[in-house]
């Protein structure tokens, strides 16, 4: 589904990913983990498009597709999400309304027929359950005055709701409390299947216990150093870091 | 014709006063950011007699059925009223029933255009709420204008008594080259709730040039909203009088030009008396040329302890040669205050447009919605649904390349 092939990105001139190199399969969801500043985001950003990273080397493609390519809107549209680790307030943007327009843009781009206000509404309150939020959110601003973790729950609320085929989490569960928690990954594997993916960065372990993946990638130093099944999570969270580093430079 | 709102010693100083005057230049302070030379070198003319209002665009325009009362004038002229009233209130026309508040709040010793309308106006609202009635609903009057090189003078006056409470809303449309110069009183009493909407949607060749006069007492609380979406050629003022003690004051503003449109607001705020509280928050909206203007003061006298005032101009310019020139400015006579004041101008934020976009949206409607985002500041706080929906209709007619056509939004 997603191939990175040496990859090299970087923001403001400075290089961030140096060579990364990754495939994901359909319906495998694969986790990132790496020590702070390592290129986790940077990586997640340069997939959605975001403006001002700047891809100096390398390919990925989704389903064949140039990704690069493709507008940030388009990547969305083809089926990439991205949960953001910052999710952003947009005061005066009502949540409901920009859901319906994205959720239209995304069907209308598949050739589907677009939804009516009481289709959509249907939808999103099925899928309000899943994540446990309060209606009265759907008419609040985007995230504005949102909690952390209410920004968190949202950005799983609209990911269900837009039915991605790839799905990239970015920290979704940090700063979650067990509860919260429990409800992300519940949302992920409502959308679990062997026709979506799911590229889950973290830092810990908890979110992995409830996800299980299939695969785990150390991301240090811009690029993939270590690859392995779900122990490699276990043991990251008891070692940290540092010896893996050493064996990568080892290895040089 | 019909019949002189003044008496003729009045009209006869107004307008030896505008010829003493003249009409203003970039020159004097209160002009610097306008030049009216575009109105002064045209020959204008009264319409004789009403025009009818033409077929495109009214019916958005006419909120009858869901005003309490609504009053049409076309190029000053009367044509109809509409609706019961209530109890409590009663909505004249200046041209049939006098008041001898008239002409005592907005000066026209100094103020050139004020002085212009009071020689010439011949007709307008009178709004008078008894004390103690709270009006639920709005009054709305409309002033169409209609035709090339013609003049009104529409002059309106709201006395809310005593504890009384009233909605007003002025809508100013219109097709052609005309001129619109009107001026409005307000007189709140004592614990008087107002809240008067000025929405200026002129026609785009047209020239507007209004007067908001706010006069408040004891413990009054006037909301005053002033919206500039249409005009070639736009000036607002804004002043209010706050001369009782634990007055507070409102003033919201939208402007929004495309084109080579310009748009002037100009407002005043005169803080007299202890204990008084003024927000002030106005947002322009500038595309294309077009040049907004935002110059508001607020002064606070000598005997205005206690007072806070709080003054904000944000602007958005969605091209590179959009003006706006904004100069909030306070003056404070006495060190018991708490004011503040500030402007911004920007550009559409890349953040919430990357969030916007990443979820499907594209680029077009993206920004379009975080246009309605800036100006929804001001617009949901609108508690006229009518108004809304006007100024969401206004705003698109007026940038249809920018905005999405809101089809069935929620709001
Ligand atoms: N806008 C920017 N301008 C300059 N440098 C940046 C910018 N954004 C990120 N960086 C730098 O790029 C590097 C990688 O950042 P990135 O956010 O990808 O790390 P991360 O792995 O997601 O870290 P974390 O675990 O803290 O979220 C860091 O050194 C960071 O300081
Ligand atoms: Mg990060």
């Amino acid at each position: 589904m997603l191939e990175i092939k040496n990859l090299h990105a970087g923001i403001e001139g400075k290089e961030i990913l140096k060579g990364l190199t990754l495939s994901v399969g359909t319906g495998e969801v694969h986790a990132i983990m790496g020590p702070n500043g390592s290129g986790k985001s940077t990586l997640a950003n340069v997939l959605s498009g975001r403006p001002r990273y700047e891809v100096t080397q390398g390919s990925v493609t989704f389903e064949g597709k140039d990704l690069l390519a493709m507008a940030t809107e388009e990547r969305a549209r083809e089926g990439v999400f991205l949960a953001m680790q910052y999710p952003v307030e947009i005061p005066g943007v009502n949540n409901i309304y920009f859901l319906k327009a994205a959720v239209n843009a995304v069907r209308k781009h598949r050739g589907e027929e677009e939804l009516d206000a009481m289709e959509f509404l249907q939808l999103a309150r099925e899928k309000m359950k899943v994540v446990d939020l309060d209606e009265a959110f759907m008419n609040r601003a985007v995230n504005e005055g949102f909690s952390g973790g209410e920004k968190k729950r949202n950005e799983i609320f609209q990911m269900a709701v837009l039915d991605p085929k790839l799905a990239i989490l970015d920290e979704t569960d940090s700063g979650l409390d067990i509860d919260a928690l429990r409800i992300v990954a519940q949302g992920v594997n409502a959308l679990r299947s062997e026709k979506h993916s799911v590229l889950c960065i973290t830092h810990y372990q908890r979110l992995l216990t409830y996800l299980v993946p299939d695969f785990v990638h150390v991301l240090a130093g811009g690029r993939i150093v270590k690859s392995g099944g779900k122990e490699l999570a276990l043991e990251l969270e008891q070692k940290g870091y540092e010896w893996i580093e050493q064996e990568a430079v080892a290895a040089r | 014709m019909t019949s002189a709102l003044f008496p003729l010693t009045i009209r006869e100083q107004a307008a030896q006063r505008f010829e003493q005057l003249g009409w203003p230049t970039p020159r004097q302070e209160e002009w610097k950011y306008t030049n009216v030379a575009p109105i002064s070198k045209i020959q204008w003319k009264s319409a004789g007699q009403a025009a009818s209002i033409g077929q495109a665009g009214a019916p958005d325009l006419n909120m009858a059925g869901r005003a309490l009362v609504e009053l049409t004038f076309v190029n000053g002229v009367f044509v109809s009223k509409t609706g019961g009233g209530a109890k409590g209130l009663k909505v004249s026309r200046l041209a049939e029933e006098q008041s001898e508040k008239l002409a005592k709040y907005a000066d026209y010793q100094d103020h050139p255009f004020t002085a212009l309308n009071t020689a010439n106006a011949n007709d307008g609202a009178l709004i008078v709420t008894e004390a103690g009635a709270a009006i639920e609903g709005f009054i709305h009057i409309l002033y169409f204008g209609s035709g090339d090189e013609v003049w009104s003078h529409p002059r309106n006056l709201i006395l809310a008594g005593r504890n009384s409470q009233l909605t007003v809303v002025e809508t100013y449309a219109g097709e052609g080259r005309y001129f619109t110069n009107a001026v409005t009183e307000i007189v709140a009493e004592e614990g008087a709730v107002v809240d008067h909407y000025k929405i200026e949607c002129e026609s785009s060749s047209a020239y507007h040039v209004g007067t908001i006069q706010i006069h408040q007492e004891r413990s009054s609380n006037v909301t005053a909203r002033s919206v500039a979406v249409g005009g070639a050629l736009v000036r607002n003022e804004v002043n209010a009088a706050l001369k009782g003690e634990g007055c507070s004051l409102a003033l919201e503003g939208l402007f929004i030009g495309a084109g080579s449109q310009h748009i002037d607001n100009k407002t005043v705020i005169d803080h007299a008396r202890p204990h008084c509280e003024s927000m002030e928050l106005y947002k322009g909206i500038l595309d294309g040329n077009a040049r907004g203007v935002f110059d508001g003061r607020v002064i606070v006298g000598v005997g205005a302890q206690k007072t806070v005032a709080r003054q904000t101009n944000k602007n958005l310019l969605l091209s590179e040669t959009a003006i706006i020139d904004s100069k909030p400015t306070l003056e404070i006579h006495n060190d018991d205050v708490k004011c503040n004041h500030g402007s911004t101008i920007g550009q559409l934020a890349e953040e919430p447009l990357f969030y916007l976009r990443s979820r499907g949206i594209g680029e077009e409607e993206a920004r379009g919605l975080l246009i309605y985002a800036f100006a929804s500041e001001i617009v949901d706080r609108m508690k006229v649904e009518p108004v809304r929906e006007l100024i969401r209709r206004a705003m698109f007619q007026q940038m249809p390349d920018r905005l999405p056509e809101r089809r069935g939004a929620s709001r």
